[in-house]
């Protein structure tokens, strides 16, 4: 346990001195928020705008930072032998993984608290409905992703490329299921597209417990596919995670 | 004295080649054991089957008494690692790693002691992305030792620095040395282990092919070598009785008056035996 809250501390120190990661991953996402709502009108679908367009953030945020960011963390550490160095020190590997995703759990949560008060502050946003539930959707939501995310990493090769190889899944995923905006307009097959991605349901369950006021256990079948997406990036994350650069 | 590490027909294929095709040696406690070989020799598949990041396929191990296989977490409390290619967080200031590492350990070394053992003091609020390649090298030794290891594993320590840089990790490691710390180091430097290692083994294509002191390399291989110039023709004599051919040489030269010129009589040098051993086996089958 010593160990751990050691670690984290370290991590999170590690975190906030990288000006990418805190721009690219904590900034990012309440820039964006500024900027659509300042775009999108008073209402949409009766709903206020600030408020459908904080619950989409809510999900681009939890998919960069915990999918996104962990990929690219884990495997720059790899590659650079970070990884390699730390398996041959005491440090338990299981405690190390759980501490990058704690340190990730706690960034966005600092971010859901900053993209509130920035709704709250610049839009009139409502505060959630459900408080205890959303914070059980954001730690959810940080978990299934972790998974995805360190399962990406497993299978990312090079350092190099990561970066973009994250951001071409990213993004195009957050646009599809309706971080961004509404997507009732989009045409049939990328609603289609969208009715498979884990964000699409993620953000299903953050708008019941932030705006509904529902139960988090409400929707069991947006729970379940979210679920069953962070643990097939887990499991493949058991079969090909490596410590070990890919030099060779 | 007890053996801090025992390897017994240690054998390691990757898709097929054989890395390792069976290596045998003991590293007596207190002692700096020398694996010295070319690039592509085993060294570091040796190396890293006993730090516990590889599997072998075959033989016997022993770490402190612990099988490297299962890499337990007591025989990584117990010994300090410096790879060849690897990184410490760069964000972090010299003095936060050294701080990171210690955390990891029951019972870790004072920071600022270890900062001064490899020579970082002046350096230690440097963030690491900042450090030379010499001082990154010297930080990596130095999370090696701030778990007070008792056994250190130094992969290739000087590769790829200048000639003072390499002296002070020299002067690094002796100190090591006479802390009691047992080291296994690798390295295709041969004055590098003639300096350091109390052992050598010479290894090339997975096999140990001399293994002994540096003194012993030296002298069952080869004789003492004399040089000079006669007519202004290059002359080599090899011999095993230097004094004795020395003395007929000279008696000749005064008898009939001319003169030995450029006379040297030369030891071999370790690079010398190496250089040797590695033509003698390179018919092998690779």
């Amino acid at each position: 346990m010593t160990v751990l809250l050691h670690q984290l501390k370290f991590e999170q120190r590690v975190f906030w001195r990288s000006r990418e990661a805190a721009v690219f991953i904590f900034i990012f996402p309440l820039l964006l928020y500024a900027l659509l709502g300042s775009i999108y009108g008073d209402e949409i679908d009766g709903v206020p705008a600030a408020d459908v367009l904080l619950a989409g953030l809510f999900g681009y945020g939890a998919a960069n930072t915990a999918f996104g960011g962990l990929a690219i963390t884990l495997v720059i550490r790899r590659e650079a032998g970070i990884l390699k160095r730390l398996r041959s020190t005491p440090l338990p590997p299981w405690t190390y993984l759980a501490t990058v995703l704690l340190s990730t759990l706690m960034v966005f949560a600092l971010q859901a608290v900053a993209l509130l008060v920035l709704g709250s502050l610049a839009f009139d946003a409502s505060m959630p409905a459900n408080p205890l539930g959303f914070a059980g959707a954001i730690v959810l939501g940080v978990a299934a992703f972790a998974g995805l995310g360190v399962g990406a990493a497993s299978l990312i090769r090079s350092a190099e490329g990561v970066s973009a190889v994250v951001n071409v899944i990213v993004l195009p995923m957050a646009f599809l299921s309706g971080s961004f905006g509404p997507t009732r307009e989009f045409p049939v097959f990328l609603q289609a597209i969208a009715d498979v991605l884990p964000l699409t349901y993620f953000i299903d369950i953050v708008y019941g417990v932030y705006l509904d006021g529902e139960s988090l256990f409400a929707d069991p079948k947006a729970l379940g596919v979210l679920a069953a997406w962070g643990i097939a990036g887990l499991a493949v994350a058991l079969k090909r995670f490596t410590w070990m650069p890919r030099e060779r | 004295m007890s053996s801090a590490i025992a390897v017994r027909d240690l054998r390691k294929s990757y898709d097929g080649v054989e890395a390792l095709r069976g290596i045998s040696f003991e590293v007596t406690a207190g002692e700096v054991f020398g694996l010295l070989g070319p690039n592509g020799a085993g060294k570091t598949t040796a190396v890293e089957i006993l730090e516990g990041y590889r599997n072998r396929d075959g033989g016997d191990a022993s770490v402190l008494g612990y099988d490297p296989g299962d890499s337990p977490r007591a025989m990584r409390e117990r010994i300090g690692v410096v790879l060849q290619h690897s990184e410490i967080t760069p964000l972090l200031t010299v003095r936060e790693a050294h701080l990171l590492f210690a955390g990891y350990y029951a019972k870790p070394r004072d920071v600022d002691e270890v900062l001064e053992v490899v020579g970082l003091m002046e350096k230690r609020d440097a963030r690491v992305k900042t450090l030379s390649g010499g001082q990154k090298r010297r930080l990596d030794l130095g999370i090696a030792l701030v778990g007070d290891p008792e056994l250190v594993f130094l992969d290739e320590p000087t590769t790829g620095f200048d000639p003072a840089a390499r002296r002070s990790a020299w002067e690094m490691i002796l100190a090591l040395r006479s802390l009691g710390k047992t080291i296994l180091l690798t390295t295709h430097y041969l004055d590098e282990a003639q300096r350091l290692a109390d052992r050598v083994a010479v290894i090339r294509a997975g096999r140990i092919i001399r293994l002994g002191t540096p003194a012993e390399l030296i002298g069952d291989a080869r004789s003492i070598e004399i040089r000079f110039l006669k007519n202004g023709e290059q002359v080599v004599i090899e011999t095993k009785n230097p004094t004795q051919a020395l003395n007929e040489l000279t008696a000749e030269a005064l008898a009939t008056g001319y003169e030995l010129e450029q006379l040297e009589v030369r030891r071999p040098t370790l690079e010398d035996v190496y250089l040797e051993l590695v033509d003698e086996y390179d018919g092998d089958v690779e």
